[in-house]
């Protein structure tokens, strides 16, 4: 397999590493009675350029090389890291490992021929895709077109960023899985000043595709229109409301509510543990019925999907919430085994040096049958959140914020004035069973994500189409 | 003790590094290296969950061509990363334009006293004893009271580095120090209502964390007494931030006088130098040569060295944070803070927990944020909260599912008291504080 071989090159051959050598190591990893083990091995390479103050001011490069060596048995999990692949090191760190298990006998391992599965992205590396007299221009070319757009604005910052990461993961069953992941993201932030008041606006995007994304249908350009959209109409924007009302979210990343809200409180560590808020809610109904609720990393290009996850499983489109009913959870595979299920491909790391754990890919809400202008129009008072900064969850207690970074007053079935610094606050189990209408206007967002996860970042795609929630706290300054 | 000949090892890699940017034509260069080993041992239910060895490394360097910068870092140590990297660095500054701000710090400027700090303290931790006081630890929380209904865990962690820095010129510095903690979180449970909370230790020696049944104690202790929490109606109160959050509030001040929103202009406390920002009570410095602490360092990210100063004294704002870059952008000198403020401190008042509940009266007392809804450009400030309502300074019940907001640049100047229930588990040492009046949106 070809893929196979590729990433072989990257990682393996430069540090003289071979088939025979995985097998020792998993030999070694095997030879105490454990449930699984698994060597997980990444070369990742990562540029970052930015232009500020009309200058392209900082450019770096990062390497990121090492391995991960795993065993499982129950619930006990052994693991150790290194950045050095060298056979002595890994077999020393299967040893440390194995020792979650006491007893030990002899293994053997042989590698198994590889399967194939589908892919989502092409083998590229984003990286060499334009020359570096290429990359500094596309910045300035962004900065500059920018700048013209408004005499108010002050600044403009740039960041083009991408990632080319190799993987490949040993199972205990000799299979071996490999993949090429290229990652491209760009930003663009502006700042405006009127009358000594200033604001900021910001836009960007990516996925797994190579710089060629953002010069496709002008993609670069229209992040710095967008932001400067955005940041104009902060100038305008007054104190936000406090207290419970009708909210209205836009299309897109507002789908970060399926993130906080419903997805984190459905990974299956949670619920193997029976510490999230929908524990033990299979079946149940947890949202109306109108609304529906995937995880899907199998999206082509996006900056969620993945081939195979960071264990090696193909990842797969996974029905969380069917019509309002809690369908399933979110899986990695030590989570699914204890569950008595299958891997839903969920198996994510932030790198070598961290555990997998279940985590989303790009979480959304199927389209409805509204028209996004009736929505509005059936509400006499309310909140219309279009754009946000982040959010957080507590998927014990089930309670979420989100920052609006762009929202306005409904007012009679009308947007009328911006408004700004609204935070929203809810509760997961219960936000989904007042949505009201669903729009048919599903977006997905335009590449930004990343989530955190105790200490692990990894990027995540979201979407929605227009969603009406009826009553949502909002956390303004004007009471 | 320092692992001396480890630090002499990497100081040599450093100053290699150093050399061959030269030779690849760099007219100055900056190198740092970190190697750190510790081991991660959890406990869920009364038994060993995960055990973790970490072994891990990373090489950074910036180089200039004139006033052309370009960086890159590497994991891996091999000589043919460390030159593809450097070679990266180069080229990089090859398309980075002049930056008339840009370059190392100016020689005078670089630490040139190295005092013993005492921030390594290796913990002789077998596997075995680490798993014993996890689970000890964790029973602790479990068998607190009969609505702990479930486990997170209890976990034990021992990390010890070696960071090295050096420049081209002729800076070349390396320490070791260490970091251990032990932490517990459990769930309550009492009908519908399911709460989660935590407590932790951590410090550079073993010997100073908190006892595992105490740290269990406090997390079962921390669970149960948000059971059972309620919303509050959308009114506007005096908010008491409980010790252990106050310091975010003195976290986004910091990041306010910091450089780099300064001189981007996004700051709410721009040119605020020399004016009240605080109330006059308020006396705010930085102690980076503190013995044993976790934020303590001779020198900064850049080997500038650092001082005992005044931020703020008297309320009135003294000094911004400043690294070289944006010290120069700023027409100002570095304050030794590339990397941040180390050991920022609050003088406390005379009250302790009680005495400030009382002081609140009747009010809102928060224990937890949620969110990051602080712009930094305007000061406005809205974040998720959950916590205790107060009144007459007793505790009637808990809150859940409100936000607190209001405008950062206000609640400053309208903090009413800073307690002396100091918190020191942070880079930010601050007691309990008291501001005058925020807005609580909820049902």
């Amino acid at each position: 397999m070809k893929l196979l071989n590729l990433v072989k090159q990257a990682i393996l051959t430069p540090v003289g590493i071979q088939d025979g050598d995985i097998e020792k190591i998993m030999s070694r990893l095997l030879s105490s009675p454990v449930d699984a083990a698994d060597i997980y091995f990444q070369s990742s390479h990562t540029e970052s350029w930015v232009i500020e103050g009309g200058i392209i001011k900082e450019g770096s490069y990062n390497i990121e090389q090492g391995a991960g060596v795993r065993a499982v048995s129950g619930e006990k999990t052994g693991f150790a890291y290194s950045d050095r692949i060298e056979l002595p090191v890994l077999l020393e760190a299967a040893n440390n490992v194995k020792s979650i298990v006491r007893q030990g006998q002899e293994a053997q391992v042989g590698l198994k021929q590889a399967v194939n599965w589908p892919q989502y992205y092409p083998i590229a590396n984003p990286l060499k895709s334009l020359s570096d007299q290429q990359k500094i221009e596309l910045l300035r070319r962004v900065d500059t077109e920018t700048r013209k757009l408004d005499s108010r604005i002050e600044e403009v910052i740039v960041s083009l960023v991408s990632a080319h990461e190799s993987i490949l993961v040993a199972n205990q069953d000799g299979s071996l899985a490999a993949d090429i992941r290229p990652l491209v993201r760009m930003n663009v932030t502006v700042i405006v000043e009127e009358k000594g008041h200033r604001e900021q606006g910001s836009m960007g995007g990516g996925g797994r595709s190579d710089y060629s994304y953002f010069i496709d249908q002008d993609r670069a350009l229209e992040y710095g229109k967008e932001a400067v959209r955005q940041a104009l109409v902060n100038l305008e924007a007054e104190d936000a409301p406090a207290g419970n009302m009708t909210v209205v979210l836009g299309p897109g990343w507002p789908g970060i509510l399926l993130h906080e809200a419903i997805g984190h409180g459905l990974e299956g560590d949670f619920n193997r543990k029976g510490t999230s808020a929908f524990s033990g809610r299979v079946g149940e109904r947890v949202a109306s019925d109108l609304c529906t609720v995937v995880d899907d990393g199998t999206l082509q290009g996006r900056r969620g999907s993945l081939s195979i996850d960071d264990e090696g499983t193909p990842t797969e489109k996974t029905v969380l919430i069917e019509n309002g009913i809690l369908k399933g959870y979110m899986q990695d595979k030590l989570n699914a085994r204890l569950m008595g299920v299958k891997s839903t491909g969920n198996g994510r790391r932030e790198s070598y040096a961290s555990l997998p754990m279940p985590r989303m890919t790009n979480t959304y809400m199927l389209a409805g049958q509204h028209h996004p202008e009736d929505i509005i129009r059936s509400v006499k008072k309310g909140l219309y959140a279009k754009n946000f900064a982040g959010g957080q969850v507590d998927i014990t207690s089930g309670k979420f914020v989100f920052s609006a970074s762009e929202a306005y007053l409904i007012e009679n079935g009308k947007i009328t004035r911006a408004i700004k610094g609204a935070t929203l606050i809810g509760n997961g189990p219960d936000v989904l069973t007042k949505v009201s209408m669903v729009g048919n206007d599903l977006e997905l967002d335009s590449g930004v994500g990343t989530c955190g996860k105790d200490g692990q970042s990894v990027p995540v795609g979201v979407g929605q189409p227009t969603l009406k929630i009826d009553g949502l706290t909002v956390g303004g300054t004007s009471v | 003790m320092q692992n001396q000949e480890e630090i002499n090892r990497l100081k040599n890699i450093v100053q290699d590094l150093l050399d061959e940017a030269k030779s690849q034509g760099a007219s100055a260069a900056e190198a740092g290296l970190s190697q750190e080993n510790g081991l991660s041992v959890s406990a869920r239910l009364g038994d060993v969950e995960t055990i973790e060895h970490h072994c891990g490394q990373g090489l950074g360097i910036t180089v200039y061509f004139g006033q052309h910068k370009g960086s890159s870092s590497t994991s891996d140590l091999s000589p043919a990363s460390i030159k593809e990297a450097v070679s990266a660095a180069c080229s990089i500054a090859r398309y980075t334009n002049a930056d008339e701000y840009s370059g190392l710090p100016e020689q005078e400027r670089l630490a040139t006293e190295f005092p013993d700090l005492d921030l390594n303290h290796s913990w002789d931790l077998s596997v075995e004893a680490a798993i014993k006081l996890a689970i000890e630890c964790e029973n602790a929380a479990r068998s607190y009271h009969a609505e702990i209904s479930n486990s997170e865990g209890a976990s034990v962690n021992t990390h010890q580095g070696i960071h090295v820095m050096g420049n081209s010129l002729g800076f070349l510095q390396g320490y070791q120090s260490t970091r251990h903690s032990l932490s517990c979180s459990v769930l309550a449970q009492r009908g519908d209502s399911m709460q989660r909370d935590y407590w932790y230790s951590v410090s550079r020696n073993a010997q100073n964390l908190e006892s595992a049944v105490s740290i269990g104690n406090k997390a079962a202790e921390r669970a149960l007494r948000r059971l059972a929490g309620r919303s509050l109606s959308t009114r506007q109160c005096p908010v008491l931030y409980s010790a252990e959050i106050a310091s975010g509030l003195l976290s986004s001040f910091i990041g306010a006088i910091s450089g780099g929103n300064l001189y981007r202009k996004s700051s709410f406390l721009l040119d605020a130098i020399d004016s009240q920002v605080f109330p006059e009570f308020v006396h705010i410095h930085e102690q980076p040569h503190l013995i044993g602490a976790l934020g303590s360092a001779a020198y900064d990210g850049e080997g500038v060295a650092t001082h005992e100063r005044d931020i703020v004294s008297a309320g009135v704002l003294r000094s911004y944070v400043l690294s070289t870059y944006s010290a120069r952008k700023l027409g100002l000198h570095s304050t030794g803070n590339a990397g941040g403020v180390r050991n920022l401190t609050i003088d406390s008042g005379t009250l302790d927990f009680q005495g400030m509940l009382k002081q609140l009266g009747t009010g809102l007392l928060v224990t937890e944020l949620m969110g990051q809804g602080v712009n930094m450009v305007t000061g406005d400030y809205s974040r998720g909260a959950a916590g205790f309502w107060v009144e007459n300074g007793e505790i009637l019940y808990p809150v859940e599912e409100i936000t607190i907001a209001g405008n950062l640049k206000d609640m400053l100047k309208n903090i009413v008291a800073v307690g002396n229930d100091v918190e020191y588990r942070g880079n930010v040492r601050t007691g309990s504080i008291l501001v005058e009046r925020m807005s609580i949106a909820g049902e």
